[in-house]
């Protein structure tokens, strides 16, 4: 009946074409067909995790999508601004704006300087979401995404700083491939707890803050120094050199003192 | 008498031939994702989908697979499937496919489905091969559940995100066990069922393989032959 016997050469490299052409179909379509639905659930959890690092979610709180996007309509307002003069642009739209998709465009980013955060291209525009009042517009908080190298991925979060734009409020991460554990202990609650209320810049307006090795004090006593992960040098290292580089003059820096130049102008 | 209606190869597999408890596969993912009950029960439904499917698959094609290529051709069934699967999880249970994170896509090691996808599907018709994956999709759901039911409750205090047992540290009476939190509780909780198990059905314990090849009266079992290969299915 068969031409070909069912253990011949020719039989097998046929049967196993067929076999990977009927296996990508199902894959292919199901890849093209639920990206949409994929994006949109990472862009919530972006979202959910800025409102983490704003304090608008209580821990354990379990939100829906609507809850999310009404929550971050409501306190939330996100900034694009130019990375080397700190200004806002109006050109863009914060809505459609992708700064990791940018940072890969050639056309909208250039290559960063050598930095120990491995940070390879920076984009021309940066977003910055500003932390309302409740009933006031005043800036409460501003939160900066931040991304850097750990041991073994890339680390993608958030960073907030207090209305003073020194002090620092919180951290969090949504996606990197750290060592479950160890590395990816940067995930707990308890060890983001240790960030807040220490100091990025100190008086002069210089960059002090440092993920170290040991026991660290209270913020008060101690507010430079943060303890790092042990068992996970390579990674706190990471994440102290990703902070640095998010909050030095080739990212947010300019942005930063702008901001506080403005704060202090309003006080005076 | 409702009981000896369901086929074997439905009802085996729950208690007689439990592919966790009795077979001792797919360890890795009960250990894994075990410490909630709502991940365990996702992780459940996608292994025994993908089981259903690839063991139907497989054993519909099961002529003309070339047996060179009989394993490869398995694996990339079973690869296309649960990479469809999590792509699915991904785009409507966003929230638990990030908590299962690598371990849907580790459903394609998972060694009950290459082995029932070998060991079943490619001497098997289609429909004996479907109900025998659904009994195993069920044996090693009702592990699952039940590993993951203890760790719940008594790593968190908690039944699929309820409040079962007031914490001490909400004002309860209830000190959560950190243990059960820890992959090495998994070990100790399907060590107690293959006991308990083993316990109340004594034909699955294990037997020294020397009594079977040195003692002539166990030639006369039907399954002799089988014997000196492999220990277990002799008794």
């Amino acid at each position: 009946m068969c031409a070909l016997r069912r253990d011949s050469v020719g039989y097998t490299v046929a049967f196993a074409a067929v076999v990977c052409l009927v296996c990508a179909i199902p894959i292919a379509a199901a890849a093209v067909l639920l990206r949409p639905a994929q994006e949109e659930n990472q862009r919530v959890d972006r979202l959910s995790k800025v409102l983490d690092v704003a304090r608008l979610v209580q821990p354990g709180e379990e939100l829906t999508r609507a809850d999310v996007l009404a929550r971050f309509a409501e306190r939330i307002t996100p900034r694009v601004i130019d990375v080397r003069t700190g200004l806002p642009v109006d050109s863009v739209d914060v809505e459609r704006y992708d700064q990791r998709a940018a940072s890969r465009d050639p056309e909208q980013s250039s290559p960063a300087p050598v930095n120990e955060a491995k940070v390879l291209r920076i984009p021309r525009y940066l977003v910055v979401y500003e932390l309302h009042g409740a009933s006031d517009d005043k800036v409460e908080a501003l939160i900066l995404p931040i991304q850097g190298y750990g041991l073994w991925s890339t680390m993608y979060g958030y960073l907030a700083l207090e209305h003073d734009a020194r002090t620092v409020s919180g951290i969090t991460f949504y996606e990197h491939g750290e060592t479950p554990g160890l590395g990816g202990e940067i995930e707990n609650p308890r060890w983001q707890a240790r960030w807040t209320g220490r100091k990025a810049f100190d008086d002069n307006g210089d960059l002090r803050l440092r993920v170290v090795k040991g026991a660290t004090g209270p913020p008060a006593a101690d507010p430079y120094r943060i303890d790092g992960l042990s068992g996970a040098t390579i990674t706190s290292r990471g994440v102290s050199h990703t902070v640095l580089f998010w909050l030095g003059p080739d990212a947010f820096g300019p942005y930063l003192e702008r901001y506080r130049t403005s704060q202090r102008a309003e006080k005076l | 008498m409702a009981a000896s209606r369901i086929p074997p190869t439905l009802r085996d597999p729950l208690f007689e031939e439990n592919p966790i408890a009795r077979q001792v596969l797919g360890i890795c993912s009960a250990l894994a994702v075990t410490t909630l009950l709502s991940t365990s029960l996702v992780m459940c439904l996608a292994v025994t989908a993908v089981l259903i499917a690839s063991n139907v698959t497989i054993s519909l094609i099961r002529h003309w697979i070339p047996s060179s290529i009989r394993i490869i051709v398995q694996l990339t069934i079973i690869s296309s499937l649960v990479i469809v699967c999590d792509q699915l999880l991904k785009a409507y249970a966003f929230g638990i496919s990030k908590q299962l994170s690598v371990f849907v896509g580790l459903i394609i090691t998972n060694c009950i489905i290459m082995g029932r996808a070998e060991g079943f599907a490619m001497q098997n018709g289609p429909r004996a091969s479907l109900l025998d994956a659904i009994g195993n999709g069920a044996g090693y759901s009702a592990v699952l559940l039940v590993v993951a039911t203890f760790r719940e409750l008594l790593g968190s205090g908690t039944l699929l995100g309820m409040r079962v047992l007031p914490l001490v540290s909400d004002g309860g009476w209830y000190l959560p066990n950190g243990l059960m939190v820890l992959s090495p509780a998994a070990f100790f909780l399907i060590g107690g069922l293959i006991w308990a198990l083993r316990t109340w059905k004594p034909a699955q314990r294990e037997v020294e393989i020397s009594v079977h090849i040195e003692s002539p009266e166990h030639d006369e079992l039907p399954r002799a032959s089988a014997v000196s290969s492999s220990p277990r299915q002799a008794a």
